[in-house]
């Protein structure tokens, strides 16, 4: 029988997955409980669900702070998340649909990290920390180091994560995002991507561009964001596209294939960098 | 595990495993039937409850997460006066509209409706800009049978009936 624990506090919940590291945390359950009928019982269920230090929205150093137990539906309603990192309630409102927005957590997308996890990108072009905590103490990560493989985190087995913090904005900053599916809701990804791109006095200072479904894990497009750094606004777009195939080698799988996935990420890449003294 | 259960404002008993889903406990052990399974995967809404207020897939919570919060099924929409039935706006509009044939996906229909409607999400909006609301507020319930026209009819009537001029509440969602 599978046992269950709902901690009431962070420090019980660290105390918990310390001794039982083979236990399963879940939040939402979104991801953990699809198929559940089909898949062995876990040995333990951590319960994280709106554990209070998990969640909640807070500012922090200019930037934000944002709790892992945060679901998409609260990201979609806070106006700080919405004014500083608009490009996270766009991902936030195309994840799933209402039943699993209200559900799904941020802390949840980032434990699984799958390559089309649709929060990912965003996180990647906002450049974006996690805190990671256990009883020995706090860490922060940058996603990159994160991710560091198919499915595979740096998450150690005595850890949870327990926030997300977003820098300060840059001035100047254009945010993008797009998700390429068969529709909007539910369907899994073919190709997302996000950027976000500093821009002063028409040139182009720097950009972080990040796609999903793209490669192993959602990864930073460097060879992009080298070619635009310094160009002039109106040379970004062609210049970004042309850099879009060293940078990226999707796969063909059930649900794309590699041509397609490489045409529409040159697109939306081109797309992202399209038309940004019109819009500055 | 013994668990509490509190669906429709009735408190239920039962034994669970720990990981048994939400959606077969309630149609299992408390025979709560009006929940339909569709997908099983959290892809088709059939199944979904309000938790604490707010809509899931009952598929993908297990019951054991669910223990001293509050649950309300299809079940519970309707209200009782003097020993009388008394359907919410969502069920009377959608039986008055038309906006169900086979009935699988009717029970996560009204569900997700009444939270929508509730909330007065639809409220100072145009018809137009409500129906694309409701289809993006919606999107997460799969119907085959109905093309999805008379259902969303059936919601803004619902809206427009349930608060024809209040305030905007925060759902999620919005005009693109």
């Amino acid at each position: 029988m599978t046992e269950y624990l709902r901690p009431r506090t962070l420090a019980e919940a660290l105390a918990a997955r310390a001794a039982h590291p083979d236990w399963l945390p879940i939040a939402g359950g979104t991801d953990v409980l699809v198929s559940a009928p089909h898949r062995p019982a876990p040995k333990g269920l951590l319960d994280l669900w709106r554990l209070p230090e998990l969640g909640g929205i807070t500012e922090e150093g200019g930037g934000l702070r944002v709790g892992a137990g945060v679901t998409w539906l609260e990201v979609q309603r806070d106006a700080r998340v919405r004014a500083r990192a608009s490009i996270l309630v766009d991902a936030a409102r195309e994840i799933g649909a209402l039943q699993i927005q209200a559900r799904g957590t941020v802390g949840g997308n980032l434990a699984t990290s799958s390559p089309v996890g649709d929060s990912l990108p965003v996180l990647l072009a906002l450049e974006a920390e996690l805190e990671l905590a256990s009883t020995r103490g706090v860490r922060r990560l940058p996603y990159p180091q994160f991710c560091t493989g198919y499915r595979k985190t740096a998450l150690a087995p005595d850890e949870l994560i327990t926030a997300i913090v977003l820098p300060p904005l840059a001035p100047g900053a254009h945010l993008r995002w797009r998700k390429v599916g068969t529709r909007r809701a539910q369907s899994i990804s073919k190709v997302m991507g996000a950027a976000a791109i500093y821009v002063d006095a028409g040139v182009v200072r720097r950009a972080t561009v990040a796609f999903g479904a793209v490669a192993d894990r959602p990864v930073r497009l460097a060879a992009v964001e080298a070619a635009v750094a310094g160009l002039p606004c109106a040379d970004a777009s062609a210049a970004a596209r042309a850099a879009v195939a060293s940078s990226i080698s999707p796969i063909t799988d059930v649900r794309s294939q590699r041509d397609y996935r490489l045409l529409v990420a040159e697109n939306l890449v081109a797309r992202f960098f399209a038309g940004l003294d019109a819009s500055a | 595990m013994k668990l509490e259960l509190s669906v429709n404002g009735r408190v239920h008993h039962a034994e669970v495993s720990p990981w048994r889903r939400l959606l077969d406990v309630l149609r299992e052990d408390l025979a709560l039937t009006g929940t339909k399974e569709g997908c099983g995967e959290g892809e088709c809404g059939a199944c979904t409850v309000l938790l604490d207020g707010e809509p899931v897939n009952s598929c993908l919570v297990t019951a054991s997460q669910c223990q001293g919060r509050e649950l309300l099924t299809v079940e519970g929409l309707a209200a009782e006066r003097d020993g009388q039935e008394l359907l919410h706006a969502v069920q009377r509009q959608l039986v008055a509209c038309g906006g169900a044939q086979c009935g699988i996906c009717t029970p996560g229909i009204a569900v997700c409706a009444k939270y929508v409607v509730d909330r007065g999400a639809l409220a100072g909006v145009s018809d137009d800009a409500a129906r694309a609301q409701v289809r993006e507020l919606l999107a997460g319930n799969i119907c085959r049978c109905t093309g999805y026209q008379l259902i969303v009819e059936a919601v803004v009537a619902a809206a427009r009936e349930v608060a024809p001029d209040a305030p905007t509440a925060p759902t999620g969602g919005g005009p693109r």
